[in-house]
């Protein structure tokens, strides 16, 4: 789904990235840092000991208004929008007919309107899918004009808390219009990493000078893509087009948790969104196969799309996502295997350059997750 | 270090009598980033000049490690199986691969000189 190189574009914090000496790479039809000079260990460990800043501008930001917003947006999740209290943010998953996922996003109550997240790759996609089952009496815009920061760790509350005051009122999965540097921001407080932190959405004209501003604090120090991956990874969660895809549903995907009880099927709004009757069905009988953690015993990392086989060398799944978690010390993995081979402790193997290695599938996250919940 | 002898693939070999130990250039360790595991070959293993011989995976992939010269392995640097960042703060001296006797020392006139090295660096960019 990436766009070709010559279609390449820029966040607006692009020419900083350049200046802190980013290494620039292709990703999601964008020109975005993976690493930066002091590399993606350091960078990583930063983010876990002091607070890292992330330019996740490439991500798409839709505004919804109107008062049948709710309602629309929950005819394509299966979560509860209509009754997200103001102030109050939830993860949610666009499904389609099969059950699949589409897109997993973040949706805030934002008083008046919804502000809603979804991933870079597919936001295109998402806005159209979103266009296509409005009514009439919703608008959608789309806020190409503002970029997003991810400002991530256990300083991160600190240093809000210097620029802007009115962040301490904020806990996990909160968010509210806040004033930073003179700018009318739209913060709240969630993450991609397992660390306490806060998202940013800022005006694409003071996106730089906000950064700056960040930057100059002591504890802070710019984070590339690639440290956001292995932060994600030890923390459990997906990463959309490798660990969750159209062709995974929420139960496989051990999402369950992100299915608000009230649109299950013995809930006060039950269904109403594509692949409903797929994940009732599946809460009933259960599934074939599910994601997992693994954990190889050895020191190599595991990577994306290597097979998993259990003691008889027969193919039980295989690994999404993949690498070194630094806060960890070794390797961690991702994948799906039988549901019979899912539970914790289960010793699978991981075929890696054609040789057996034991893997352990483990609980999630592999780092306990910091969030401040006031 | 005016023996040092380099291949297109990043690798390099020095020699002493009739063995030569390999590891990967600085240049090679900056783009890898930081290495988490090395995966060095066991000594006895008959190696091909260009031919896979160790792995080396970094916080972002995996890479193969081509061997700049032909022979036998003598031994591999177990030190690298504990601390693979040797192979980032130290590529030149501790954190070389693995021990070779070469079973052609011809090909050495093959592979580029420091300066040779520097001028094909320069040609990447």
């Amino acid at each position: 789904m990436a766009a070709p190189e010559t279609d390449i574009q820029h966040t607006p914090l692009h020419a900083l990235h350049v200046e802190l000496g980013g290494r620039m790479v292709p990703f999601a039809g964008y020109d975005m840092p993976v690493q930066y000079p002091s590399g993606i260990l350091k960078e990583h460990n930063h983010t876990r000991e002091a607070a890292g800043l992330f330019d996740v501008s490439h991500m798409g930001q839709v505004r919804l208004r109107g008062s049948g917003a709710a309602e629309a947006l929950e005819r394509l999740v299966p979560v509860d929008v209509v009754e997200l209290e103001p102030g109050k943010q939830r993860y949610a998953l666009f499904t389609n007919p099969a059950g699949g996922i589409l897109d997993d996003l973040m949706i805030t109550n934002a008083g008046d309107h919804l502000f809603v997240v979804v991933n870079a790759a597919c936001k295109d996609q998402d806005i159209a899918h979103v266009r296509a089952h409005l009514g009439g009496d919703v608008a959608l815009e789309v806020l190409d004009d503002r970029a997003l920061l991810a400002l991530q760790g256990p300083q991160a509350g600190v240093v809000m808390a210097r620029l802007a005051p009115a962040t301490t009122q904020l806990f996990f999965m909160t968010g509210a219009a806040i004033e930073i540097d003179g700018v009318g921001c739209f913060v709240t407080r969630s993450g991609y990493t397992g660390e306490d932190g806060f998202e940013i959405s800022v005006p694409a004209a003071r996106a730089e000078s906000l950064a700056r501003r960040l930057l100059a604090e002591p504890e802070v120090a710019p984070i590339g893509l690639g440290a956001r991956d292995s932060l994600r990874l030890e923390a459990g969660l997906c990463l959309y087009g490798h660990d969750i895809d159209a062709t995974t549903t929420p139960l496989e995907a051990s999402l369950a948790w992100a299915l608000s009880k009230s649109r299950r099927a013995a809930g006060a709004r039950p269904g109403g969104y594509p692949g409903a009757e797929v994940i009732f069905e599946q809460f009933a009988t259960g599934v074939a196969r599910r994601r997992v953690g693994l954990k190889p015993t050895g020191r190599a990392p595991v990577r994306e799309g290597t097979a998993l086989v259990d003691a008889t060398g027969r193919a039980i799944g295989q690994v999404t996502s993949g690498g070194f978690g630094p806060s960890v010390g070794g390797p961690i993995a991702m994948g799906y295997v039988e549901t019979a081979l899912a539970k914790a402790g289960t010793e699978i193997q991981a075929m890696l350059r054609g040789k057996p290695q034991p893997v352990t599938v483990t609980k999630m996250p592999f780092v306990a997750q910091r969030y401040y919940r006031g | 270090m005016s023996n040092r002898k380099y291949n297109k693939d990043h690798e390099w070999v020095t020699v002493e009598g009739d063995i030569g130990t390999v590891g990967i250039s600085d240049h090679a360790q900056e783009q890898l980033g930081d290495v988490v595991y090395v995966e060095v070959p066991d000594p006895g293993k008959a190696v091909e000049q260009g031919g896979e011989v160790a792995t080396i995976e970094s916080v972002k992939a995996a890479s193969e490690i081509y061997s700049p010269v032909s022979g036998e392995v003598t031994e591999g640097n177990a030190a690298l199986g504990d601390e693979p960042g040797l192979v980032n703060s130290d590529p030149y001296g501790q954190g070389w691969f693995y021990k070779i006797k070469l079973s052609n020392a011809g090909e050495l006139d093959g592979l580029m000189d420091e300066a040779a090295y520097q001028s094909f660096l320069e040609s990447l960019d």
